[in-house]
């Protein structure tokens, strides 16, 4: 019964906004990562966030579903605060799909039980139609093949597509992506970006961390530039790349716009 | 030749001698059996009490006492732990020997098995954890679907060598009055004054009991390593 009670009213305050985020921090121990960071995250939007290593970008992803819980401020998931102390995290993140920079497939696994795991157990499906449900995503991304193959079995930006799909077997209403193509060979980020493109244009919202700045600029509804724990500039994809305000942005893609 | 059969019968046969070797075997499998069971029971509790406190800081004062557990059954030798169950802890009541070795060996063991298993916990990669509580398991069910799974196919060598030991271990038994196999093979040699046989004969049953063990796990090894081709 108690269950219940976070869905229901995450679904009776449905106003198009996904996240609002107001001044959140974060610190390990004295070393301070985020540095009262606030935006918000509409449905639909594909919001891209970029910056150098150590801008605290990943740190940012990860407190959305509370892999990092926040030292300070609030994050509104639909309405609801899920900061602070509270009972519901496992629910409130089946509704929030995460995809690792190293994959994080179940190894001891087959592809198919990697993904029918979560929404059999924790979504009560039947195995039959979790099984039908995950041939389909897996038909989706061009690997129905190797549903009964091992992780091992599979070469980097295969796993990364299985991750992807194994995250959206949970039906959630918005996917992570913590520089999903960073651990890839390069002719395998190909792949990996073109399910995320197909994602995006399904309207998934997706927050994306990463440094694939042509993914950003084709795909990105918004743009977050980030350096040393704050939000520098936020803006359309065209605006952040042709049209950057601060030193800061102007020097960081004069390094990655090479 | 004849030699040797007339010490044989005279060992094994005369008397139904061999009975002591049975018996004995019997006893030696029962304890090794159930205080395995305890073990493993114990070991894997503690094993993820101590773990969760590594990894998230809970637990505490659990993890204070099963600090505890290790720090005294590690540092004591398993033959004064057994003593003292049994002429100290056990004294004024009479108990079953056998129970009193169960309980001895089986938790001298958890607190070894304690260990392998948290070393397993402990080698899982992290983004294990993350991946399964992302999807939206609770951290005890992260656990029982994804980690252990996989700790225990790591530590499954380092087990079997624990619970081998433990076999051999029990041959401490006669010590409080147990009649284990080694006891029996020791008490063949006390009433035929003949030690080459019966103690021969008590090694070689130890020797082919530890070589099924290691058949067992090398079969379930091979099992839990398919997915890894």
């Amino acid at each position: 019964m108690r269950d219940n009670t976070l869905k229901e009213e995450i679904e009776s305050t449905d106003d198009g906004m996904l996240f609002r985020i107001d001044d959140l921090c974060k610190s390990f121990g004295s070393l301070s990562v985020l540095k009262n960071v606030s935006t918000e995250i509409k449905k639909g939007e594909v919001v891209v966030i970029i910056g150098p290593s150590g801008s605290g970008k990943s740190t940012f992803l990860r407190t959305l579903n509370l892999l990092e819980e926040p030292t300070k401020g609030t994050i509104l998931f639909k309405g609801t605060e899920i900061t602070g102390k509270h009972k519901h995290i496992d629910q409130y993140r089946q509704n929030i799909g995460m995809v690792f920079q190293h994959f994080n497939l179940f190894p001891h696994m087959t592809i198919l039980k990697n993904m029918t795991l979560a929404p059999i157990k924790l979504l009560k499906m039947p195995k039959e139609e979790a099984e039908r449900m995950a041939m389909e995503y897996l038909k989706r991304v061009g690997l129905a093949e190797k549903a009964d193959a091992y992780p091992s079995q599979l070469s980097g930006g295969q796993k990364q597509r299985i991750a992807i799909v194994r995250a959206l077997c949970m039906n959630p209403e918005v996917l992570l992506f913590d520089e999903p193509t960073s651990a890839l060979d390069p002719e395998m980020v190909g792949e990996v970006l073109e399910v995320m493109k197909d994602l995006a244009k399904s309207g998934m919202t997706m927050l994306v961390v990463t440094h694939e700045m042509g993914f950003a600029r084709e795909v990105g509804s918004r743009v977050l530039f980030m350096d040393d724990g704050r939000i520098v500039e936020e803006n359309t994809p065209g605006e952040i790349f042709t049209n950057p305000q601060s030193d800061r942005l102007k020097d960081f893609l004069s390094k990655v716009l090479v | 030749m004849d030699a040797l059969k007339e010490k044989f019968i005279q060992n094994f046969i005369q008397d139904d001698r061999y009975q002591y070797l049975l018996n004995g075997l019997k006893n030696t499998l029962t304890i090794t059996l159930f205080a395995v069971l305890l073990g493993i029971a114990l070991g894997f509790l503690v094993a993820i009490i101590r773990s969760t406190y590594d990894k998230t800081h809970k637990l505490k004062f659990l993890n204070l006492i099963c600090n505890l557990y290790l720090t005294i059954i590690r540092g004591t030798p398993v033959m004064v732990q057994l003593l003292i169950i049994y002429y100290v802890i056990f004294s004024s009541v009479s108990v079953n020997k056998i129970f009193v070795a169960i309980l001895a060996f089986g938790i001298n063991s958890g607190a070894y098995v304690a260990e392998i298993v948290r070393s397993g916990i402990m080698s899982i990669d992290q983004g294990q954890f993350e991946a399964g509580r992302s999807l939206g398991f609770s951290y005890p069910r992260t656990m029982y679907h994804i980690i252990m799974p996989q700790a225990f196919k790591n530590v499954l060598p380092a087990l079997a060598n624990e619970f081998i030991v433990l076999l051999k271990e029990t041959s401490i038994c006669g010590y409080i009055g147990l009649q284990d196999l080694t006891r029996g093979g020791d008490i063949i040699r006390s009433i035929t004054y003949e030690a080459f046989m019966p103690l021969i004969a008590v090694a070689f049953i130890y020797l082919i009991m530890v070589m099924i063990l290691t058949s067992l796990v090398k079969m379930l090894e091979r099992r839990l390593r398919s997915s890894e081709r």
